[in-house]
């Protein structure tokens, strides 16, 4: 028997919700994990690639410097990666803050805020660095398929990923488009 | 009225004297994408949205009036590549969170983003942040959603005879104007107004009704814009 293809994920810029929608295919779940493997990924708790995987999921869009680096590694071990919902595709919520200068957003939080007393912005070197503004992860590295949504809904990721693992292409009609 | 018949989409039909071809192709269930157009106001040509070819040559399908010499495309590949395009760039060119957005599911330019498959914006952002104003106690106006279709403007002159909105600037900086310098609030505008209620996007919205449709009952939510045209012919 040919071995099972692997399946990557990692939630970069978001709130996990795209995950979350995943597991919300209900029953389809026991016939998911029958059909693949999962690689690096927060449901299995894998921390690094163990090799080549054959498609990477992203959620979440790119903010700091440990996205990209995580992003830069899904795309050289994945064969196909595939961005999942708004912020992956467009920075989503996490990018509203690109309507304000880094600099002001940092300031607002860690030293004018109403409740602060001898606030600090926080410098530690364990904590990535801010990138000037929020990326969809299309500006960072190639992306091969998108799947929009708020999250994509158990169907959208359901249908797209099953058809990536018969090696087609997803097609999502009418309804599973939806940006919200 | 005088009756004609003209070419649409390779097959003859029948047009009145003055229509323009986006309200003769209505009245024979073909639905031609549009955005700034709006069946109660005067088309505006804004957006291009309507392009059709008319012998060949492209052409405003709301500004245009139909006539028996010609023969019109409006369902080719090349045209709905030009509009994928206009709905792409709106979308940069703004500040459109959908997720967050009261509008989104009724909002137009999502709908016809839909319709073309558009899964998300290619070009890079341009990073406009115009502020909220939300001085007036009914409506509100966020032009970081503004699609710059002139409808508001249109609405308000038309319809409720007062002008509180115009079109001011030139190119990418072109933005709605209000008649007044201290904000919505100041302005006539009414809340039973046609142009409080006539954006197609979340840039004016009345205020406390956002999010009150549930999820999968929204205007766009089950089928494509302009399916209510398209049954008509049936």
């Amino acid at each position: 028997m040919a071995a099972k293809p692997r399946v990557a994920t990692c939630s970069l810029t978001g709130c996990f919700g795209c995950h979350m929608s995943l597991l919300d295919i209900d029953e389809r779940i026991i016939d998911l994990i029958g059909l693949v493997d999962f690689d690096k990924s927060p449901i299995d708790d894998i921390k690094s690639f163990t090799g080549p995987v054959d498609v990477g999921i992203i959620e979440g869009g790119v903010s700091n410097d440990e996205n990209v680096e995580v992003l830069r590694s899904f795309r050289e071990h994945c064969g196909v990666l595939v961005a999942v919902g708004e912020c992956a595709l467009t920075g989503g919520v996490p990018s509203m803050r690109n309507l304000v200068p880094l600099k002001e957003c940092l300031e607002e939080a860690y030293l004018k805020g109403p409740t602060l007393v001898g606030g600090a912005i926080p410098n530690d070197p364990e904590i990535p660095l801010l990138l000037d503004r929020v990326y969809p992860c299309h500006e960072v590295v190639r992306i091969d398929y998108m799947l929009p949504g708020c999250p994509p809904s158990a169907d959208v990721l359901w249908t797209a990923l099953a058809a990536l693992l018969k090696g087609e292409e997803p097609k999502l009609g009418y309804e599973l488009i939806k940006y919200d | 009225m005088k009756k004609f018949t003209f070419v649409l989409n390779g097959r003859d039909v029948e047009a009145l004297e003055g229509q323009s071809i986006l309200e003769a192709a209505d009245g024979a269930g073909v639905y031609i994408p549009r955005l700034c157009y709006h069946k109660d106001l005067l088309p505006g040509g804004h957006c291009r949205v309507c392009s059709v070819k008319v012998n060949g040559k492209v052409a405003n399908a709301c500004t245009m009036p139909a006539a028996d010499w010609m023969v019109v495309d409006t369902d080719t590949e090349e045209l709905n590549e030009y509009r994928r395009l206009i709905i792409e760039l709106l979308f940069v060119e703004g500040n459109h969170f959908c997720p967050i957005c009261e509008k989104s599911g009724d909002c137009e330019l999502q709908a016809l983003a839909y319709k073309f498959g558009m899964t998300a914006p290619l070009w890079p952002t341009l990073s406009k942040n115009p502020p909220v104003d939300a001085s007036h106690p009914d409506v509100f106006i966020d032009r970081n959603r503004c699609v710059l279709c002139g409808r508001c403007v249109r609405a308000s002159r038309e319809r409720d005879g007062k002008s509180v909105f115009g079109l001011e600037g030139r190119g990418i900086r072109t933005r709605i104007a209000l008649d007044s310098l201290d904000g919505l609030g100041m302005t006539a505008l009414g809340r039973n107004d046609a142009a409080a209620t006539i954006c197609p996007t979340g840039s004016l919205v009345l205020k406390r009704v956002g999010f009150t449709t549930p999820y999968g009952a929204r205007a766009y939510d089950k089928a494509p814009i302009g399916s209510e045209i398209e049954k008509k012919e049936e």
